[in-house]
């Protein structure tokens, strides 16, 4: 799950991270109040999950009342590459003497944490690292033994950070590092992680991405929960349980597993059709998941046909089966589904459907030929 | 011959008192594995259909002579960061251990061994043709494709979808390189990492039997993670094109399909 700004900066404080004081706002008058709190002057930044806020006009310095006036009218409700703005986020402009960039992130040919820091921060690494990747210093860090001040005060050295952001740096990535060690971080971004010219060190900007698998030792991470999906279908199937993603083809996929779900969608696209959405009931997938499933992709006005593409080894084809027929008794399906079942229990779960089969509950033998089923039915 | 386990590995199911655990640990004794212990913590004493269960691996290894030096993890969902210590732990602390998983269907050496979910019914023993795959109902599918023409297979590996696999590609590609009764790999990527670029520049400089390869999630949207939590296209990074163009430069078949895939393989393995 991708943190919005404010949500990552929430996140940062929690793990005692100095960021500047700010809050977020829905409105033009939500945003003058936590203006005037914090203090003149402020910058109004667009909480939106894309890059390249700056550019399109989403993140305003803003001297005085009138100011956040006019910059929280024109950026809430702006269009940032598809990101439509619905909350600002305004903080305490900071002086900046100098941006650097710091990130934790997992390495994975060598299965160990990579640290990234630079005293050239502000802009994209991804730049940085292309142009000048002498810039930025990498720290290998072993899972088992984490990172200590020592190491961390090396690094900031070897970083070339001025020498009056050390020693508050050094502490600030160790507390990084927990954050995204013990706070299940995939990426603990700070770009950029600025000195001021008073010589204090903190935060400008947060990017965090959570594991969802660690969401069952996270209860706080309900309130970010918030705002995650702009796609109904997605919110829907989230509800339900479900490891949906939508897309805007017409032919409906579930399958099992997560390699066989992209699979599918690539078959279908190779026989000329589009997919509506990707849809991994995943392994040990029972009649109520099935039923969950047709309910979800049911609700997507777009979808023409259903192929449903299971091979069954923890799941049970048997189940499978029962899934779909539950599912048609309880919702009314309105396109035809394509069934491929193979696997565990197969031979099972095809003896169950076989008296049910007519034109819109149609079996076919193999992936190729039910992609071509299902994608001729569409077109 | 077989890689990694073969008909005398024993096998030891943790969670075999549960649900899952007794039907697919049953499931691998019923195939002919040497399932010769379960473990549940409170449960030591007892049996699960005469396969006597302990309350610790070590106490299940003392009795029954397994080594425990290979674990297959199947369980998914399992948070990166436990991932990541595990792993090294298990390199730092038992440098002799190997692990498979997590987030995998597990491996079969057909006729011979089967640990994990894999259903047994879809592969054929006697070989040539070693499998490799992150994806678990990606690996039963190329089963299936190779074993309904008659194809068989000395081994089949699931390494699993996870950011932090315990066995990667180049293992299995080293230990299907030195088995002499594979004569062919067939290797199943998918979206995200690097492993599969790793694994052709591997392949490039090592490998002397033919592979052919599929990758998974060519129309896959970036930045989605699809279902796996490894499987993730970050900028430009991780995309099935970019993975197909490394295994192709380093000399692999590259199909567009699993079918494809199996087709070319079955191509193959009979002009031999």
């Amino acid at each position: 799950m991708d943190l919005f700004e404010y949500q990552g900066k929430q996140y940062f404080a929690r793990y005692g991270i100095a960021v500047s004081p700010g809050d977020v706002a829905d409105t033009v008058e939500e945003a003058v109040a936590v203006a005037e709190r914090v203090g003149y002057p402020v910058v109004v930044k667009a909480q939106v999950k894309v890059g390249g806020r700056g550019k399109a006009g989403g993140v305003k310095l803003a001297a005085n009342v009138e100011e956040v006036r006019e910059h929280a009218t024109s950026i809430l409700g702006l269009d940032i590459k598809g990101h439509v703005v619905k909350r600002v986020w305004i903080e305490h402009a900071s002086d900046i003497a100098k941006e650097y960039y710091a990130s934790f992130t997992l390495d994975r040919p060598n299965k160990t944490h990579l640290g990234m820091l630079s005293a050239q921060g502000g802009v994209e690494i991804e730049v940085v690292a292309e142009e000048n990747p002498d810039a930025i210093s990498f720290l290998s860090i072993d899972p088992v033994r984490g990172l200590d001040l020592e190491t961390a005060r090396r690094w900031v050295a070897e970083a070339e950070l001025d020498e009056a952001a050390r020693e508050q740096a050094a502490e600030l990535l160790v507390k990084l590092y927990t954050c995204y060690t013990e706070g299940d971080c995939d990426l603990a971004e700070i770009n950029p992680l600025v000195l001021t010219p008073t010589g204090t060190v903190h935060a400008l900007d947060a990017k965090v991405t959570l594991d969802e698998n660690a969401s069952f030792r996270h209860p706080e991470w309900e309130a970010y929960r918030e705002g995650e999906f702009e796609d109904p279908r997605e919110k829907m199937a989230k509800e339900k349980g479900l490891n949906y993603i939508g897309l805007e083809g017409t032919v409906g996929i579930i399958a099992n597993g997560a390699g066989l779900a992209m699979s599918t969608l690539d078959v279908v696209n190779q026989v000329g059709g589009t997919a509506a959405n990707f849809l991994d009931i995943g392994g040990g997938a029972n009649a109520d998941v099935m039923a969950a499933a047709l309910e979800v992709i049911n609700a997507d006005p777009m979808v023409k046909s259903i192929f449903v593409n299971i091979f069954g080894g923890i799941t049970r084809v048997d189940e499978v089966a029962n899934g779909v027929l539950e599912a048609l008794k309880r919702v009314n399906i309105a396109a035809p589904i394509v069934l491929r079942l193979d696997g565990t229990n197969a031979v099972e779960g095809r003896a169950i459907l076989a008296p049910h089969l007519n034109d819109h509950l149609i079996t076919e033998p193999t992936m190729l030929d039910a992609a071509r089923r299902a994608v001729a039915l569409a077109n | 011959m077989s890689i990694f386990v073969d008909e005398n590995t024993k096998v030891i199911v943790q969670g075999l008192t549960g649900g899952q655990g007794r039907f697919h640990g049953l499931r691998n004794r019923d195939y002919g594995t040497k399932v010769v212990g379960g473990v549940t913590p409170g449960k030591g004493g007892t049996d699960v259909d005469g396969v006597p269960v302990f309350d610790s691996v070590k106490e299940a290894v003392a009795a029954t002579g397994a080594t425990a030096s290979f674990i297959v993890c199947i369980t998914e969902g399992i948070p990166a960061h436990d991932e990541a210590v595990t792993y090294n732990r298990l390199v730092e602390d038992f440098p002799g251990v190997r692990l498979l998983g997590p987030n995998c269907p597990g491996i079969i050496s057909p006729g011979k061994c089967n640990i994990g979910i894999t259903s047994g019914d879809i592969a054929l023993a006697g070989g040539p043709v070693g499998i490799v795959s992150r994806s678990g109902t990606l690996t039963y599918q190329a089963l299936h494709e190779l074993s309904t023409q008659g194809i068989g297979q000395t081994t089949c590996v699931g390494i699993g979808g996870d950011p932090v696999p315990g066995t990667n590609f180049i293992d299995c590609l080293a230990a299907f390189e030195a088995d002499p009764e594979t004569k062919a790999v067939m290797m199943i990527g998918e979206i995200g990492g690097s492993e599969e670029e790793r694994a052709a520049e591997w392949i490039k400089h090592n490998m002397t039997k033919p592979v052919v390869a599929y990758v998974a999630g060519v129309t896959a949207p970036p930045g989605r993670k699809m279902g796996h939590a490894g499987a993730i296209i970050s900028g430009s990074k991780g995309t099935a094109q970019a993975k197909m163009d490394a295994l192709a430069e380093a000399g692999v078949h590259v199909c567009q399909n699993p079918t494809e895939a199996g087709a070319k393989m079955i191509d193959i393995v009979r002009a031999m």
